[in-house]
């Protein structure tokens, strides 16, 4: 009979307890981000899916080794080069340029493999992380393209 | 409450929960005999989300596989790739500086704590008290956005690699994880005074669902189950590998077998992994993070090659037999989920639905990394 | 003849609209209750504070295909809702929310309160049946069951205060109150000194009798889906929650009646519909209140509290009320 008595006691106090911790709670300022109208800054290592990176002249600095496109486990980076003449010293010699640089960012895993294994630091993270479609060929990105548009 | 009843088999019918059903928190599916709100019979039906990451691992070089490890269990991502490259680390005969060790070890925990929290609230959820689970993903949202600083994800992390890690942690990741410590503790007590303490909550944990630490032993489970059954075995103590040896931390074991025995062992864990953290970042040690030699393309020696670690749900063990090719063999990964599930089967039977629910939220599932 | 009928359309529309009004906008302030519990805004993009949220809530609701799931008793299945939402608007007849409103006077208030809100556990009965949902029959036992026990310790408390009161006229117990709230029966008196406890269990039941958390085993989302209603969507399912959001307006209009004084001011001044108003959406913040603190009871928690602890005590009150009220 006491333990019976003492259990409703104590029940209760455990459950006024409880109301006590959610009535501080409901005064407390609210801590979420009001996502569209807000965003939050991403951190500086994040990583979001890959961009090529420019040279001082607004060329890529890859050098078109296929070391990425080697590296990633998902096989979602696709090269493509064409070899130009260029003069240097006098003398004419070959060249391998970019002519295409395709990530399928729908089987991309960002694990970031392709910029570490990338010697020349022609890679880096975009902070974008606002991607969303319907539409799975909005996720073929054409990094190259890219690049020129955020060249002008 | 365990009160003897008549099961009438002859007057069941089935039920099926899921694959889409609130208290899987996944696409799992049990098939259970019902003999009114009583369990007659459950049988667990696995596989709607199984990706083949043994068969990948086969498919794919050692480096090209870390990606994968991070996707079996989303919610403590970081303790499966320490146990990847630990293993392949050992099998290199690859030496892991110091500091990258001690990292590991204070990421690991952090992610462990961040693991128990989604877990704390999404079981107290299960009950159908839903404000706990804000408060825990508030807590967790400062450890992820801690991991996101150094890893560059926030659960699906590719951090560690072999000989070391992706990248040094700085002062501001020491200085929020110091800060981060009193919080949490803190926030612990929060979770006490509001949730343990509760009657209701009490009432409805105590005495449910016993898991004998025979059945523990004959089902293989591993973790917060196996400890909530008196059963003391923690990874990090009883074969110990990466610098847990040089931390001092305590493994709680509970002795009621029941539900209230797993919440309180994981509890309790999240206080002791602070403590980890908490030395690992007064002790840390000074110098590099990546090992000076080391291969470029790892190849293991032909061999068998078994590494298991904690994580935050069990032991996780991967075996890699290697026949000296750039890509393994054979390799097999014992998810510690898949384990602690086979229980349900077994120990659900004559007990109530509401119970039966609660009871698998008490052993912590992770579909993905039961189905891998 | 013809003037009393006209009386009656006009105090159920009344009724009706102050339900719809009462539901949409005790949702809009759950959600931003709940919501401020959980350190999160709650619904505020439409409208100024959201205000605008629970119209657009149901128009979306109205706009909705009604869908009837094959196999289901249809007939069942669509007298359900109605059956919930009716018995609601059709108590709300009877409370008297100050000495001059009040739709209609009946000397058996309590009475037909309590009749009226015994038909909610049949709404749910059929909509759980008509479904043919697995998890919506055994949702609609247990909350029939639950009905069941708890209407017991109920109307023993209720008795408790028609017995010191000496009438069972809903107005009459909140007149016998007046005059400050030493008077309120919810404090303890010389004829029955266990009046607190009484207000608890009552407050307890009420809970319990409107389906709601910690007590929500009907609807039980984390076990059952959607309990009794997992089937129901479009109105169906908004007449339901209407349903139970009247049943709440009701369970805490006869909690201020049967003990906070109904009207009456706690000083004695400006008695009138204000205080009553405000009496009874203070016990639905609390409602509101509990509901985000607490986990679910279990089935037999909730049959073991109310057979062992509240019919025994509440009964030991009546008896305790009735020797006293022979002895003073
Ligand atoms: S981040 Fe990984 S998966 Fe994505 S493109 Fe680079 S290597 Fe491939
Ligand atoms: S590894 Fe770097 S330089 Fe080589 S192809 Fe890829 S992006 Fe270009």
């Amino acid at each position: 009979m006491g333990g019976y008595f003492s259990d409703i006691f104590y029940g209760s106090k455990s459950l006024l307890i409880g109301m006590g911790i959610t009535f501080r709670e409901f005064f407390k300022p609210t801590v979420t981000v009001q996502y569209p109208y807000q965003t939050l800054k991403m951190s500086a290592r994040f990583r979001g899916h890959i961009e090529l990176i420019a040279d001082k002249e607004g060329k890529p600095k890859c050098v078109v080794c296929g070391m990425c496109e080697r590296a990633c486990p998902s096989g979602c980076i696709t090269l493509g080069s064409i070899s130009i003449e260029i003069e240097v010293d006098g003398k004419i010699k070959k060249k391998k340029v970019l002519s295409k640089y395709d990530l399928d960012f729908t089987k991309c895993s960002l694990c970031g493999q392709c910029v570490e294994n990338c010697n020349f630091g022609a890679l880096e993270f975009s902070k974008e992380y606002n991607l969303a479609s319907t539409r799975k060929e909005d996720f073929h990105f054409n990094l190259l393209k890219r690049l020129e548009e955020r060249n002008t | 409450m365990s009160a003897p009843i008549q099961l009438r088999p002859d007057e069941t019918f089935l039920l099926n929960v899921g694959p889409q059903h609130p208290a899987t928190h996944g696409v799992l599916r049990v098939k259970m005999q019902m003999d009114g709100e009583y369990i007659v019979k459950a049988e667990t039906v696995l596989g709607y989300v199984h990706r083949m990451h043994e068969k990948m691992g086969e498919n794919r070089t050692y480096a090209q596989y870390l990606p994968n490890l991070s996707r079996l269990d989303y919610l403590g991502a970081l303790g499966y790739t320490h146990g990847h490259v630990l293993a392949i680390e050992r099998a290199a005969g690859i030496e892991v500086p110091e500091r990258a060790e001690y990292i590991r070890a204070i990421t690991v925990e952090l992610n462990r704590v961040a693991s128990h929290l989604f877990w704390f609230g999404a079981f107290v959820m299960d009950l159908g008290g839903f404000s706990p689970l804000m408060y825990a993903i508030q807590d967790r949202e400062h450890i992820l956005d801690m991991l996101e600083a150094v890893t560059g994800a926030r659960l699906t992390y590719c951090y560690y690699r072999f000989g070391g890690l992706y990248n040094d942690v700085d002062d501001d990741f020491i200085e929020a994880a110091k800060r981060f410590i009193p919080r949490m503790r803190k926030s612990l007590k929060k979770y006490d005074a509001l949730v343990s303490g509760n009657i209701i909550f009490q009432k409805r944990l105590e005495g449910i669902a016993p898991v004998s630490a025979e059945m523990c032993r004959k089902y293989g489970a591993t973790g917060p189950v196996a400890r909530g059954s008196g059963i003391n075995f923690d990874v990090r103590k009883n074969e110990p590998y990466s610098v847990y040896p040089e931390f001092d931390f305590d493994v709680p074991v509970y002795h009621e077998c029941d539900s209230l025995a797993r919440y309180k062992v994981r509890m309790d864990e999240m206080e002791q992994s602070l403590r980890i953290i908490e030395q690992g970042l007064e002790t840390l040690p000074d110098g590099p993070i990546m090992a000076e030699k080391k291969p470029k393309n790892i190849k293991l020696p032909v061999g068998d090659y078994y590494q298991a670690v904690e994580t935050a749900r069990g032991s996780f063990g991967i075996r890699i037999v290697s026949d000296g090719d750039k890509n393994a063999y054979r390799l097999k990964l014992r998810s510690p989920t898949y384990s602690n599930m086979h229980l349900f089967d077994e120990a659900c039977e004559g007990m109530l639905i509401m119970d039966a629910l609660a009871f698998m939220g008490s052993l912590d599932l992770v579909i993905p990394e039961i189905d891998r | 003849m013809s003037l009393t009928l006209l009386n009656v359309i006009v105090a159920v529309v009344i009724a009706i609209a102050f339900a719809a009004v009462n539901a949409a906008y005790l949702v809009w302030a759950e959600r931003r209750g709940a919501a401020r519990i959980q350190r999160r805004p709650g619904p505020n993009i439409n409208g100024p504070f959201g205000l605008l949220q629970p119209p657009l809530d149901g128009i979306k609701l109205m706009t909705k295909q009604l869908m009837i799931p094959g196999g289901a008793d249809k007939i069942l299945f669509m007298v359900a809702p109605v059956l919930a939402m009716a018995p609601a608007i059709m108590s709300f007849v009877t409370i008297p929310f100050s000495e001059g409103i009040a739709a209609h006077n009946m000397e058996l208030g309590v009475l037909v309160i309590f009749a009226f809100a015994s038909m909610g556990a049949m709404a749910i009965l059929f909509a759980g049946w008509g479904s043919r949902n697995k998890y919506s029959v055994m949702a609609s036992v247990r909350a029939v069951s639950q009905n069941v026990s708890y209407e017991i310790p109920m109307l023993i408390t209720a008795i408790t205060v028609v017995m010191t009161t000496g009438s069972m006229d809903l107005k009459e117990i909140s007149m016998a109150q007046s005059g400050g709230f030493w008077h309120w029966n919810i404090f303890p008196s010389l004829q029955s000194p266990l009046m607190p406890i009484s207000f608890i269990i009552f407050f307890i039941c009420s809970l319990a009798e409107t389906n709601r958390a910690p007590f929500d085993l009907g609807e039980a989302e984390s076990e059952l889906v959607a309990g009794f209603h997992t089937e129901y969507g479009s109105m169906g399912f908004g007449l339901f929650f209407m349903g139970e959001y009247a049943n709440i307006v009701i369970g805490a209009s006869l909690t201020t009646i049967l003990f906070l004084g109904g009207w009456d001011c706690p000083f004695g001044m400006f008695p009138g519909v204000w205080w009553f108003l405000l009496k009874i959406y203070l016990l639905i913040a609390t409602f509101i209140w509990i509901r985000w603190t607490f986990p679910r009871t279990t089935i037999y928690g909730l049959l073991n509290l109310s057979w062992k602890i509240l019919i025994p005590i509440s009964l030991f009150n009546l008896l305790l009320t009735a020797g006293l009220l022979k002895v003073f």
